[in-house]
């Protein structure tokens, strides 16, 4: 699914947009957790995007570690200046929604944005 | 090459800091990306483990010249009190405030050991010494 509908579906706003990277580009799968020792787990492929609503440093290291370059923060949560900025540093794009952990989840994999394989 | 960082107790905000540093110093040296996300992820934890149980600690990165990578986190602490709990996935001692920062779901000891390639572990009461290693073929 591409970066531009998973942000339509989603009605998520941007924080901070890598401008080197494309809307087209395509992401394989989703995955959404407020807990990063699972995410660290559980993400075996970067081309992931990952759902949370931990808006701290710690879910944009974690990505890095990842080499996630995508974070959609749920429940409208924002992150502070000096967060946005670590964002710009690693260059992931991340993108705030109101709705829900549920509900954005929901969505993504009802338009066909599967799960991590297992 | 040898490279050595401190780590501080109970120091959040910086946590990954030092993983960060060290992804990148192995980047340019130029591991591939699959070996560079198993090595950041264990040192990540880990850095994370020091950070929440930890008086604090060191972290040395050994390169060897035939490209093999060790880590090793020294820490002064109060050691690991059951090891063998601590190894079992969803185990966690871990506090609040570390909850609150997206850890303590008892999966760090277990993932540094599911994406290491050598795992070596030495606690007592006075610290813990986690030895990692990491092969280019494994």
């Amino acid at each position: 699914m591409k970066i531009e509908s998973i942000i339509r579906i989603l009605d998520a706003q941007p924080l901070y947009e890598n401008p080197d990277r494309s809307l087209e580009t395509e992401i394989e799968y989703g995955f959404a957790s407020d807990l990063m020792s699972d995410a660290l787990a559980l993400i075996q492929n970067s081309s992931t995007v990952l759902l949370t609503g931990l808006a701290n440093p710690q879910s944009l290291r974690t990505a890095e570690m990842l080499d996630i370059n995508l974070v959609i923060y749920v429940r409208a949560k924002h992150l502070p200046e000096l967060d946005l900025q670590l964002a710009k540093e690693m260059g992931i794009s991340v993108y705030s929604t109101d709705m829900t952990m549920y509900e954005a989840c929901g969505r993504l994999f009802r338009e066909g944005l599967p799960p991590l394989k297992r | 090459m040898k490279m050595e960082f401190q780590v501080a107790r109970d120091d959040y905000l910086s946590a990954g800091k030092v993983s960060s540093q060290i992804k990148q110093t192995l980047k340019q040296i130029g591991y591939p990306n699959e070996l560079l996300r198993r090595m950041a992820v264990a040192c990540y934890e880990a850095e994370i483990n020091m950070i929440i149980h930890s008086y604090g600690g060191t972290i040395r990165l050994l390169i060897e010249e035939d490209g093999r990578i060790q880590m090793i986190f020294s820490d002064t602490g109060p050691g690991i009190a059951d090891l063998e709990q601590a190894m079992t996935p969803g185990f966690s001692t871990a506090s609040e405030k570390a909850r609150e920062f997206g850890f303590g779901a008892g999966m760090g000891l277990p993932n540094i050991q599911r994406v290491s390639d050598h795992f070596d572990i030495l606690t007592s009461h006075e610290g813990t010494t986690l030895t990692l290693g990491f092969e280019l073929d494994p």
